[in-house]
């Protein structure tokens, strides 16, 4: 079988070889290569299977299970909705469905121009901004469902 | 060189995500351009709690409280009151009882909290440890390790009578004793950091405004079990909180207070972050040595308990954010002191997130055994929008809800359970008549099928089926003897389900079963949702009797299923209509009727 190739950045490299004999590196080292990647691609966990002697299945057992790994690349621009109890209570859904319905996806789905996905999250942590919506590191509280198409407009506009 | 102002800008994540870093950064330039940098400190501190009013600007000595500051005002501060001496009244917090400015500590919001977790939280800068030290930072460190053995840390634990905020409420000493009394080659430290509670962020809000005060009772801790190797397991979600750990560490560890020989007294102690990646069962003390040993977290049953058999099977005390950060002050004032606060069976403090449908959100503190009315109608002003209180939630997805004739009853970990709910890491959400606690549960059920891990089919199939029963319900599909299923497969959950997060599940669906019984037989045998939430329940109708006729509704209607013009007033064709509730929110003669 052919060996799947892919390229990791210096740091990267390092930021592996350093943590290669620690106990229980695994998914430090996942976080660094999503970090990389913004997603964890297939080729980059057959390549970590190679440097840490670790099965593959192993590595896949533990992204599958936390949701903070993704195994699809996500959207340029990352808007995650807040879906603790508090954004919830005050429309969350509400903006998520907004969010869809403009940008026509659904679930994990990436707009055909890849600027756009959409994730709902589990608490953001500013309740007191609920509801909450971010995109990439930029988050907007208080919102309402109308605003959504401007901020959607805002970053479309950037490309 | 003395400062004439000393300008406090609060850090906390709900501020920044509002700007308050360009507040921040803009202050320092409008200093800088007014030629006044060398008679005024700014800083950067952690949360004020008050996060309803947001972004929270602090100008001492005159102790003045900006609410709500953008970064163009940052100008304006500096311009008049550092130069000029003068407060910018517009921005000062105002009370609806008081017109005048008010003094911080009559803030209602203010009132009945007392800190002893939060303390240090927007008062110090914390990326700066000189500032932690200055307020007694290390010093119950130092004492410890200069004048008390590991036996006399234990007996003061016991006696302030401090138990685990992370939930159950286990007495911290017992822990640290079991642990002590184990021989092994290596114990490690734990701090259970990774909050996953749905809104609440007690913890976010005490690393990133406190970071030493964890590292300290850690390190405290290392001493009394005799374990050097620390771990604090993080979300990954609160990258701010990361980042403010990180530099705590590098701070104590350059200032000898962590790393080898600590304080020259030989002892030495380290502490790794590790992180989480977004699994709420993490929270979960076996699933969370699980993740850091970079295995899917997934529990273990115990006994053993990790205490005896932990981390890599070494003696682990594992401790949740909150709990560490009290430690320090139990050895600085003294356990006497921390007994005197609280009931007779919790002691100390409780942070709460107060979040929701009330007028002050944010993060408070209270003594324990204050009443939940205390909480939710004094220090949160009330419910928003004049609305009737419901209900409040507590413990998330594995507490319950407490309702009006509940809410004197002052609030310890004995008396939320005994309420069927349960204190849970601390948050506190206040519903509303428009909530819908049919929804409400079916929300929390859901939440718990996505995090349940699989191991136990109690949990994994459990929580599916109730969450199905519930999903029924809501569309108006339910039977009454449904109601008997989800009581039936509750109760078997918390029987048999192998960890916290499989027992308490049920506990959201249960306890508003208990309380709203009448409102679950309404969605089932009326097919009728009173607060509007369930959509498929809902019918839209117009009052033609208060229609003007003015169209902007069917304008509105995004399936255009409104039709009529000024003389035959408008009508809504219930079959084609989405219930997206656009017509209600649009009309200003609430002639939309949702029923």
């Amino acid at each position: 079988m052919a060996v799947a190739q892919i390229e990791f950045s210096k740091e990267l490299q390092s930021f592996v070889e350093e943590w290669k004999d620690k106990p229980g590196n695994l998914i430090m080292i996942l976080h660094r290569v999503q970090q990389e990647f913004s997603y964890i691609p297939r080729e980059a966990a057959e390549r970590l299977s190679r440097d840490l002697s670790m099965p593959l299945a192993k590595i896949y057992g533990v992204i599958t299970f936390y949701h903070y790994f993704k195994t699809t690349k996500p959207g340029k621009y990352r808007m995650s909705v807040c879906l603790g109890t508090a954004c919830y209570l005050k429309g969350g859904q509400g903006l998520i469905d907004e969010a869809e319905s403009i940008l026509g996806i659904k679930g994990h789905e990436v707009t055909d121009d890849g600027l756009f996905s959409i994730d709902a999250v589990r608490c953001v942590g500013c309740c007191g901004l609920a509801p909450v919506l971010m995109v990439g590191d930029e988050v907007y509280g208080k919102l309402t469902k109308d605003q959504v198409p401007e901020i959607i407009a805002k970053y479309k506009s950037l490309g | 060189m003395a400062y004439k102002n000393f300008i406090l800008v609060c850090g906390g994540t709900g501020c920044e995500s509002s700007r308050a870093d360009d507040i921040y950064k803009e202050l320092i330039a409008s200093a800088e351009a007014l030629g006044v940098k060398d008679d005024v400190q700014i800083v950067k501190t952690g949360c004020f709690g008050f996060c309803e009013k947001g972004p929270i600007v602090k100008v001492l000595p005159s102790e003045s409280f900006y609410v709500e500051v953008k970064p163009e005002d940052a100008r304006e501060i500096i311009a008049e009151q550092v130069v000029k001496g003068r407060e910018v009244t517009r921005l000062l917090y105002k009370d609806d009882r008081q017109k005048d400015r008010i003094k911080v500590e009559d803030i209602q919001f203010y009132q009945k909290q007392f800190r002893i977790v939060l303390r240090n939280c927007g008062v110090i800068n914390p990326e700066n440890i000189d500032e932690y030290i200055a307020r007694d930072g290390y010093a119950a460190l130092e004492k410890v390790l200069s004048s008390m053995k590991p036996d006399d840390v234990i007996e003061q634990l016991k006696v302030s009578g401090l138990r685990g905020r992370g939930g159950a409420g286990f007495p911290t000493w017992r822990k640290w004793m079991f642990s002590k009394g184990v021989q092994s080659d290596q114990k490690y430290v734990v701090c259970n950091a990774d909050e996953g509670d749905p809104g609440a962020y007690m913890d976010r809000s005490t690393i990133e405004g406190d970071p030493h005060s964890v590292i300290e009772a850690m390190t405290i801790c290392g001493y009394t079990v005799g374990s050097t190797k620390g771990f604090v397991y993080i979300r990954a979600e609160y990258p701010l909180a990361i980042e403010r750990l990180k530099i705590a560490l590098k701070q104590a560890r350059e200032y000898g207070l962590l790393g080898d020989d600590i304080l020259g007294t030989g002892f030495s102690f380290d502490i790794e972050i590790r992180l989480g990646a977004g699994a709420f069962v993490c929270g979960e003390e076996t699933a969370l040595l699980q993740s850091i040993e970079g295995n899917r977290g997934m529990p273990i049953p115990r006994p053993p308990f990790p205490a005896v058999k932990g981390l890599w099977g070494k003696p682990t005390i594992i401790n949740n954010v909150e709990t560490w950060a009290n430690i320090p002050v139990i050895i600085t004032k003294g356990a006497d002191w921390f007994a005197k606060i609280g009931t007779e069976t919790s002691k100390g403090t409780k942070v709460f997130a107060l979040t929701g449908k009330v007028n002050n959100s944010g993060l408070v503190e209270v003594p324990m055994g204050t009443t939940l009315r205390e909480i939710i109608f004094d220090i949160g002003g009330g419910i928003k929008g004049g609305k009737k209180f419901k209900g409040a939630q507590t413990g998330g997805p594995s507490g319950g809800i407490i309702t009006e004739e509940f809410l004197d009853t002052p609030i310890d970990y004995e008396s939320l359970t005994a309420l069927g709910s349960m204190m849970g890491s601390g948050g506190l959400i206040v519903m509303d008549e428009d909530d819908c606690m049919v929804d409400v549960s079916r929300f929390y059920m859901e939440f718990c099928v996505d995090e349940s891990c699989g191991k136990c089919s109690p949990c994994r199939i459990g929580t599916n089926q109730m969450h199905a029963l519930l999903v029924k319900i809501t569309k108006g599909q339910g039977t009454l003897e449904d109601l008997e299923k989800l009581e039936k497969i509750g109760l078997a959950m918390k029987k048999a389900a192998l960890c916290g997060l499989g027992q308490t599940a049920p506990n959201p669906t249960l306890a508003t079963i208990k309380r709203f019984r009448d409102e679950y037989v309404e969605h089932i045998v009326d097919r009728k949702c009173r607060a509007g939430k369930c959509k498929d329940l809902v019918v839209y109708s117009i009052d033609k009797d208060k229609c003007i006729g003015c169209g902007l509704c069917a304008r509105k209607c995004p399936v255009n299923c409104i039709s009529g013009d000024k003389t035959q007033k408008f009508t809504i064709d219930a079959s084609k209509c989405i219930k997206c509730g656009e017509c209600f929110k649009a009309c200003k003669f609430s002639a939309v009727v949702k029923k």
